[in-house]
């Protein structure tokens, strides 16, 4: 067993757990913060993408002691209270989810993207950029659409504020 | 039109659970005392089951129970079945073999499950069932359909002789026969249809729960049809009585047919839970969703389509194999045939048809409906032969569709269908002109320039939905009926809650029936509620598939509104002392026609609960409920165009441009009815180009057991699509709507194989066309050439 502590969506959590548990298991189970989703078991379909001090991580491959120390935001954690994500809005605007399962994956995912490329996007990026997430229900089409406009919003925005 | 009504792209209601993190899936599902299973599973496709020795698991930490198939079996835990009937063409019953939900005797699939282990967590309960010692003793195994008919091959059951589960047909053999023989031409395709894995992204799981005391039990499983599992439970596995059984299927993350059937672990944990007094929980991996999980398609198919002289087709005669794996999943009898063989006529005039199926077990894990169902099956060997004869014919591929539409509603073809409305000229003329058919020459020659082979291909599907009118699919087999239930309740204060027996994973129910009731009652969608997926919530239903919750979920829902309706009105006109039919609803007010005379909505609700005033012999409240049975199937049908460049170096095909003009009838919501093509083309395009399930021939392990070996369709696989939809109102339900769910599925794989094929000029290719294999393909064509020049 072993002891970690980290920031989970801005709260401080500590818990004794198996050496083995991964980082999702922890959330899931100990946190009991079910947003966050398994949809393989070889690192390959996004479904439990969370940021790990910001940057996006799959939490099925990383155990919990190793995030041990650091700051981790999941889906739950993204709006700003009752204030969606400008990512969040795009992708029920734009339809980017039905089933909802692979949503938290590809919205954390999607938002990271954005970030790296500080909102220049074009639509073969974003489909480059998600290749470690798979969605089963949309075709992509919206969820690419959905991101494509939440960059140019968020750009938009910072453009507008750096003015 | 009612703002957010019929019609209206409204965002979806539900979407704010998702978004947030906040939706709740079985595996989310928690009860005080809850316990987790793993199963122990057969790492051979075909063996005896000797002693199993539990005793170190026991021993293990955390763990509380190894419980095994011969248990199950000595509790009087009932097999799993088939609930179609087929029969042979000789009359005799469909051939089918036991399995029980644990295999106490032999397993006859890697992965079939043997026994279970109860611990404390998830992770123990693993750990012990890798200890867990079977003595196996291996026996040969078969995974080809094509040859396992047969007695010189492994043989499945003592129940199929030579493997054989019926041997069925549909049709005039003897008029085929003399059409082809008669005919200017024949065109004759050996056609295979790749096994796929549904691989819904949210992994099978169920917990059970036992309630001693009230000897009640409760079950949270990913169902898309939580009513039927209830029934099939009780009266045929015998774990629980249907009235002390609660089903509840939540948010569900995908089903695409997989999470129709009720699954061993199912009836497992229920038996587990009751046998031991614990609350159990089991969430599937994706290793096991490969393994168990039932396949879809899986066909070998030969086919031959007779052309007079002027082009017109007098007979078509199909002969396939279905791979129906190890057991006879649920539904599994009715796939290719029912579900198949009904739809070969496509959109085409055709005078004659017969098509012989066989059924065949193999060492694989059972195959059953995933979406679309034989449809795809049918529609990819009808549009396959189209354009394959119109190019041995010298005919533009769309003039030979054209020549032989069926252009007269309604229409009876000779495989029992009788399509109700269409335009099938519609659908092809928008699909043309949306992918610019007539300039592809021009982008053909610059693709040239560029070094890259291009292609284009279409196809013209047709399915059946709205499934199904019970008295039809009862006299053909099914142990169902297959209408719907819903239930309007609407409250004091003018909101309204709607039970469904239909079940949402995906489809947007919750805003979609909202649109319905806020078109035919003008309140808004926000105080109409969905409830569904519950079997103590929902008096009963036959749940979401084929494509059915629209034309029969939701006409279900409109029979249950017109009784609202009508009951207030009539209250209305003894209220405002006007006559019944002068009174109108819309906009939150119940007026007089032409007056100023009205009441709010919420006044008239009010008035039907007060009941101070009601008219003479009206009972107070005001709630309805209706099944509705389907006068018939529904229709949809539309036109396919997929444009594809392909590298003659490497084989890689890139989708260039995929157009898909669809004819749905009525539809709700225009937003979620494009997601749905969305997800069914790029499920098409993964079968055509990507995916495909492959056993070794030997051991009859699955070799694409997870997604580094399976190839799923990725963002980067795939372009964004050119979608549009024509109309034609489908005169069989009140709403005059088709279904949408499965279309992409059905019409995508032969566009995309029929675009390939036209860019390598080679017909003999088949799915997944992977680079290796079109990249061969485009060899030996070019030496077939070579050679027919020389
Ligand atoms: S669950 Fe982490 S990548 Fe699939
Ligand atoms: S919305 Fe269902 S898997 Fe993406």
């Amino acid at each position: 067993m072993v002891t970690v502590t980290m920031t989970v969506n801005g709260r401080q959590v500590s818990k004794e757990v198996e050496d083995r548990r991964l980082l999702v298991d922890f959330l899931r189970e100990d946190l009991e913060l079910t947003g966050t989703h398994v949809g393989c078991d070889t690192s390959q379909c996004g479904a439990c993408v969370v940021h790990l001090d910001g940057k996006a991580i799959k939490s099925c491959t990383i155990l919990a002691a190793q995030a041990d120390g650091t700051s981790i935001t999941t889906i739950e954690g993204l709006a700003d209270g009752a204030e969606l994500h400008p990512l969040q809005a795009a992708f029920k605007e734009h339809h980017g989810l039905q089933c909802g399962y692979c949503t938290p994956g590809m919205i954390m995912s999607g938002v990271d993207i954005i970030r790296r490329h500080e909102g220049q996007l074009d639509e073969d990026t974003v489909r480059h950029e998600l290749e470690g997430n798979i969605c089963r229900c949309t075709g992509y089409h919206n969820i690419v659409k959905a991101i494509l406009a939440a960059a140019q919003e968020m750009h938009g925005e910072v453009r507008q504020a750096a003015e | 039109m009612a703002q957010d009504g019929i019609g209206a792209r409204v965002a979806r209601k539900e979407d704010k659970r998702f978004i947030t993190g906040k939706g709740r899936y079985v595996d989310d599902m928690r009860v005080a005392g809850m316990k987790h299973v793993a199963f122990v599973r057969s790492p051979y496709a075909h063996a005896k089951v000797g002693g199993i020795n539990s005793e170190q698991a026991r021993n293990m930490p955390g763990v509380l129970a190894v419980l095994t198939g011969s248990e199950l079996v000595a509790d009087g835990i009932g097999n799993l079945i088939c609930g179609w009937m087929v029969h042979s063409k000789d009359g005799t019953p469909m051939n089918m073999g036991a399995w029980p939900a644990l295999a106490p005797e032999v397993v006859r699939f890697v992965g079939q499950a043997v026994a279970m282990v109860i611990a404390e967590t998830r992770a123990e309960a693993r750990d012990a069932a890798d200890v867990v010692a079977v003595e196996w003793e291996e026996l040969p195994a078969i995974t080809d359909p094509a040859k396992a008919l047969g007695e010189g091959v492994p043989q499945l059951h003592p129940e199929a002789k030579g493997n054989l589960i019926y041997d069925w047909e549909i049709g005039d053999k003897a008029a085929a026969d003399k059409a082809l023989s008669e005919a200017a031409h024949v065109t004759r395709m050996e056609i295979v249809n790749n096994r796929l894995v549904p691989n819904a992204m949210e992994p099978r799981a169920a917990l059970a729960q036992y309630d001693a005391a009230e000897d009640h039990f409760t079950l949270w499983t990913t169902s898309q049809n939580p009513h039927v599992a209830r029934l099939v439970l009780s009266a045929f596995y015998n774990v629980a009585p249907e009235h002390k059984l609660r089903v509840i299927a939540p948010d569900v993350g995908g089903g695409f047919g997989s999470k129709i059937f009720i699954y061993p672990e199912e009836v497992a944990c229920l038996w587990a839970a009751r046998k031991t007094g614990l609350a159990v929980k089991w969430t599937g991996d994706r290793s096991e969703a490969f393994l168990t999980d039932a396949h879809g398609r899986d066909h070998v198919t030969v086919a031959e389509m007779a052309f007079d002289a002027n082009n017109r087709i007098t007979a078509f005669k199909i002969d396939t194999i279905a791979n129906f794996g190890a057991y006879m999943s649920l539904f599994s009898s009715s796939v290719p045939t029912y579900l198949y063989a009904t739809l070969l006529s496509g959109q085409y005039d055709i005078p004659t048809i017969h098509c012989n199926v066989r059924g065949v077990y193999t060492n694989t894990a059972p195959v059953d409906a995933y979406r679309g169902a034989g449809r795809p099956e049918a529609t990819y060997v009808v549009e396959r032969m189209m354009e394959t004869a119109a190019r041995e014919l010298g005919v533009a591929p769309p003039e030979l569709r054209r020549t032989n539409f069926i252009r007269e509603f309604p229409h009876q073809t000779p495989v029992i269908m009788n399509y109700d409305a269409g335009d099938y000229e519609a659908s092809l003329s928008a699909a043309l002109s949306a992918s610019d058919y007539a300039g592809f020459g021009e982008r053909k020659a610059e693709a040239a320039r560029r070094g890259k082979l291009r292609g284009i291909g279409l196809s013209c599907y047709i399915e059946a939905c709205g499934i199904a009118p019970s008295q039809a699919v009862g006299s053909l087999g099914a142990g169902v009926g297959l209408w719907e239930s819903a239930e309007v309740r609407v409250n004091p204060v003018g909101t309204i809650e709607v039970l469904t027996g239909s079940h949402s994973h995906g489809q947007g129910h919750e805003t979609t029936f909202a649109q319905l009731v806020a078109e035919r009652l003008g309140v808004p969608i926000d105080n109409v509620s969905i409830v569904h997926g519950d079997t103590d919530k929902v008096q009963f239903g036959m749940g979401t598939y084929g494509s059915r919750s629209g034309a029969v979920g939701m006409s279900a829902i409109s029979k249950a509104i017109d009784k609202v309706e009508a009951k207030a009105k009539k209250l209305a006109a003894h209220l405002l002392e006007a006559a019944e039919g002068d009174i109108e609803i819309a906009d939150g007010e119940v007026r007089v026609a032409g007056t100023d005379k009205k009441l709010g909505w919420h006044e008239v609700c009010l008035a039907a609960y007060t009941a101070h005033n009601l008219p003479e012999g009206m009972e107070p409240g005001l709630k309805e409920g209706s099944f509705y049975d389907p006068a018939n199937f529904t229709f949809p049908a539309g036109a396919y165009v997929c444009e594809v460049e392909v590298d003659p170096d490497t084989g890689h095909t890139e989708i260039i441009q995929f157009v898909a003009a669809d004819d749905f009838g009525r539809i709700i919501n225009p937003m979620i009815v494009e997601g749905q093509v969305h997800g069914g083309i790029a499920q098409g395009v993964g079968q055509a180009i990507l995916e495909g399930c492959i056993y070794d021939p030997e051991s009859g392990q699955l070799i694409t057991a997870s997604y580094n070996d399976y190839a799923m369709p990725r963002a980067h696989d795939l372009p964004s699509f050119k979608v549009s939809t024509t109309e034609t109102i489908c005169p069989s339900n009140p709403i005059g709507m088709k279904g949408c769910g499965e279309a992409g599925a059905i019409g995508t794989p032969p566009a995309v194989i029929n675009a390939i094929t036209d860019a390598i000029d080679n017909n003999d290719l088949s799915m997944p066309a992977t680079p290796e294999k079109v990249w061969r393909a485009l060899r030996a064509g070019a030496t077939a050439m070579r050679q027919a020049a020389e």
